[in-house]
């Protein structure tokens, strides 16, 4: 049993970390973020010559053919650099709806051009009462044409293709078609824009069954978790370099206990939120009967903990950790909308009282 | 990244499983709850069983009787120990932490001497390490030894002595230069507890029992020859016995806690709650699915902590933060073992109507401890905020 990382992993994460050190710096990631669309089409052909439009997709269609903990470490460190755009709508959640549900003919359509780099999309999943409950979705295709609103979707202005996930299939729209209207909604994370999608009698093509979503939401969910990791991370090395620096009395503050034993609150935050998203994806890659109980065991922990680290990143920083100048705010606001989206702490708790209460199993896989 | 066991690790394993099913005791619950001064015996006899299959001390190397067990196999052993509800072994502090000091530190005339009587639990040890004005700043330790001749002579107190009770060797920490800096002065003694001067105190605890004793030494005679190590390099010796403290062991500690949520889990379908399960009551299943969350993100830390361990070769300070997360978690766990109970939470063993023979208000005190013991949550805050995070010393 080895649960460190291999040497091929250590060097996808390290070369993921310079990467994005050295392509998304925060100047740019502050220039994207005060675009409407955060999009940059220079940085795209950047991240599709890496391989990551592709990274855990068949070679077939394009891909790198990388595992699940592969993804994991490259959110975590596209999560560090605070990765403005579409790269988690396009790649990781509509690409691994598509990997999921699709026919090898739509893989070959849509997933193919994702994969090269050569399209961007989203997928449209919330309705007005913001249930992640997929059956809670009411909007229904009739006669392949979809009439409604989903709202909440992220990067819709710049997808050229939305997937929509109704009540009896999952769909795919043109972002052509005749009667679509996207209009932007202000979220608090600046980094990954939200939209309203409406369709009035919109073309859609059915790609699949909502019941075959699971594993594609069970991947999207941990890869977020993996990527609040990242932010995590560097919100403690912000932060612990704040405490190093930063005299008071005197003294740096970080020899203070009440600010020493926060950090080290944060680190065990960070690690532990870390291992919990290394077993969802090594679990997913698995397919392990207890996948879904480790995605929601992951993305639980770092819901709450990533809003917790950017309290205490923020608290330690003091009034430089409210400014608009310092960065830690834009990891504060990513973290609060990443903490909500496919569901919550609490979300997740539930899904995982019906594992461990309702199935009686307690188990995650035991060695 | 690969969590199934390799093939020597299955090896172990099975092996381990198959020797467990025709040798671990049947009739241990009717011993378990009986003071452990009548238990002693029992737990004796079952480490010598232990040993005589190689079990006992996997770790140590095969030379010295052990199994030279990788740490993976070494937290299995743990595991599958709880897995079966085995009964603990009489001499744990002599197999996990003084015979691998010895191991590493002492004398070839020591190995000879006391290793075999550890393994065959003939010899109990236990360890003389804080103090009443020396917990958490275990360096600033008083007992004073003043070399006589060929022997110290021991004067003083230590306090928290686990088997001090039934101790025949104790691995003692003292002080013989009291003008070098604090860190420099000390030394570890392998003294008997029979000796002349060696009095021990049971210390009464808020649980009522009397897990630890308190130990009194007056011109104690010590022969220079039990100096474990080098004279003055104590701290040295001592820091490598607490390296072991947060070891393999630490495995087991998985299962304990699975086995509680399991039975909450169980409880909580018959306990009524607004009239209805409280298994069916959403702020129940909440706090019943954040304790199994975070028992299963304790086995990840830990299976992380292990394999940075087996690359590296050595503990590092990353293994305070299973020390918070295990005595954190505990505690939490036991507050919502108590919120699921009520009014029956604070029954006490021995009361008619106690449920599960009043384990739960028993452990509800017990855990209080756990952020205390084996180095409290604010010295793992240390140890975490200087040597993993660099920040300056505090204190």
């Amino acid at each position: 049993m080895q649960f460190g990382l291999s040497e091929s992993q250590e060097f996808l994460k390290d070369s993921a970390r310079k990467f994005f050190a050295g392509e998304c710096p925060s100047t740019e990631m502050r220039r994207l973020m005060e675009t409407d669309t955060a999009y940059d089409a220079a940085l795209w052909a950047k991240l599709t010559d890496q391989g990551y439009t592709g990274i855990i997709f068949p070679e077939a269609y394009g891909g790198v053919g990388l595992g699940k903990v592969e993804l994991m470490l490259l959110m975590e460190e596209a999560g560090r650099a605070l990765l403005p755009g579409p790269f988690f709508s396009t790649v990781v959640l509509t690409g691994s709806i598509l990997d999921a549900v699709g026919i090898p003919a739509h893989k070959k359509k849509y997933l193919g051009p994702i994969c090269r780099g050569e399209v961007r999309a989203t997928t449209a999943i919330l309705e007005a009462s913001a249930s992640w409950n997929l059956h809670d979705a009411r909007l229904s295709a009739s006669n392949g044409k979809l009439t409604g609103e989903k709202l909440f979707v992220s990067d819709a202005a710049i997808a050229d293709f939305i997937v929509v996930v109704a009540h009896n299939g999952v769909f795919l729209v043109d972002s052509k078609a005749p009667g679509l209207k996207i209009a932007p909604m202000s979220g608090m994370d600046l980094t990954r824009k939200l939209y309203s999608v409406e369709f009035h009698n919109s073309p859609a093509e059915e790609i699949g069954s909502p019941k075959d979503l699971a594993r594609a939401f069970d991947i999207a969910t941990a890869a977020l978790a993996a990527e609040l990791v990242g932010g995590m991370q560097r919100t403690l090395d912000l932060t612990v370099e704040y405490a190093k620096t930063r005299k008071q009395f005197g003294k740096p503050i970080g020899i203070f206990q009440a600010v020493q034993h926060q950090c080290a609150d944060m680190y065990l935050e960070t690690e532990s939120a870390r291992s919990a998203v290394y077993y969802a994806g090594w679990a997913l890659e698995e397919n392990s009967p207890d996948a879904a109980t480790a995605v929601s065991i992951a993305k639980m922990y770092a819901s709450d903990a990533g809003r917790t680290v950017g309290n205490r990143g923020i608290q330690i920083h003091g009034g430089m950790g409210f400014t608009w100048e310092n960065d830690l705010h834009l990891y504060y606001r990513r973290a609060k909308a990443s903490e909500t989206a496919f569901g919550d702490a609490t979300f997740h708790r539930e899904r995982i009282a019906s594992i461990v209460i309702d199935a009686g199993n307690v188990s995650a896989k035991s060695a | 990244m690969d969590l199934n066991l390799t093939a020597e690790e299955s090896a172990f394993r099975d092996e381990l499983r198959a020797w467990l099913t025709s040798n671990v005791p049947k009739d241990w619950n009717a011993w378990r709850e009986k003071p452990i001064e009548e238990s002693f015996p029992y737990l004796r006899a079952w480490q010598r069983k232990l040993q005589e299959g190689r079990w006992a001390a996997v770790s140590w190397p095969k030379e010295y009787g052990g199994r030279s067990a990788t740490l993976m196999q070494q937290a299995l052993f743990w595991e599958e120990m709880a897995r079966v509800e085995a009964p603990p072994m009489a001499n744990s502090l002599g197999l996990g932490l003084i015979g691998p000091t010895i191991i590493a530190c002492g004398t070839e005339a020591q190995k000879k001497r006391y290793i075999p009587k550890i393994l065959s639990a003939e010899e109990i040890w236990c360890q003389g390490f804080s103090e009443p004005n020396a917990g958490s700043d275990l360096a600033g330790l008083q007992m004073e030894a003043r070399l006589d001749g060929d022997h110290y002579i021991v004067n003083g107190q230590k306090v928290w002595t686990s088997y001090g009770w039934v101790g025949d060797w104790c691995e003692l920490v003292v002080r013989t230069d009291t003008s070098a800096p604090k860190h420099k002065g000390l030394t570890v003694l392998l003294v008997n507890m029979k000796s002349a001067g060696v009095e021990v105190r049971p210390l009464r605890q808020m649980t009522g029992e009397s897990e630890f004793n308190e130990l009194f030494f007056r011109d104690v005679r010590v022969p220079v020859e039990n100096v474990l190590g080098k004279v003055n390099d104590g701290w040295n010796v001592a820091m490598s016995t607490l390296m072991y403290e947060r070891g393999s062991y630490g495995a087991r500690l998985h299962l304990i806690f699975k086995r509680f949520i399991t039975r909450l889990i169980e409880l909580a379908r018959t306990i009524p709650r607004n009239g209805r399960p409280a298994a069916e009551d959403p702020l129940i299943r909440q706090k019943l699915a954040q304790c199994s969350a975070e028992i299963e993100i304790m086995r990840f830390n830990q299976m992380r902590a292990f394999s940075r361990i087996t690359a590296t070769g050595v503990p590092g300070p990353e293994g305070s933060i299973q020390k918070i997360f295990w005595s954190e978690l505990n505690q939490r766990l036991q507050q919502v073992a108590q919120e699921l109970l009520g009014s029956y939470g604070q029954l006490l063993g021995g009361d008619p109507h106690a449920v599960d023979k009043g384990i739960w208000s028993y452990a509800y005190l017990r855990t209080r401890g756990n952020t205390i013991e084996a180095g409290t949550s604010e010295v793992q805050r240390n140890i975490i905020g200087h040597f993993v995070l660099g920040l300056p010393r505090s204190y």
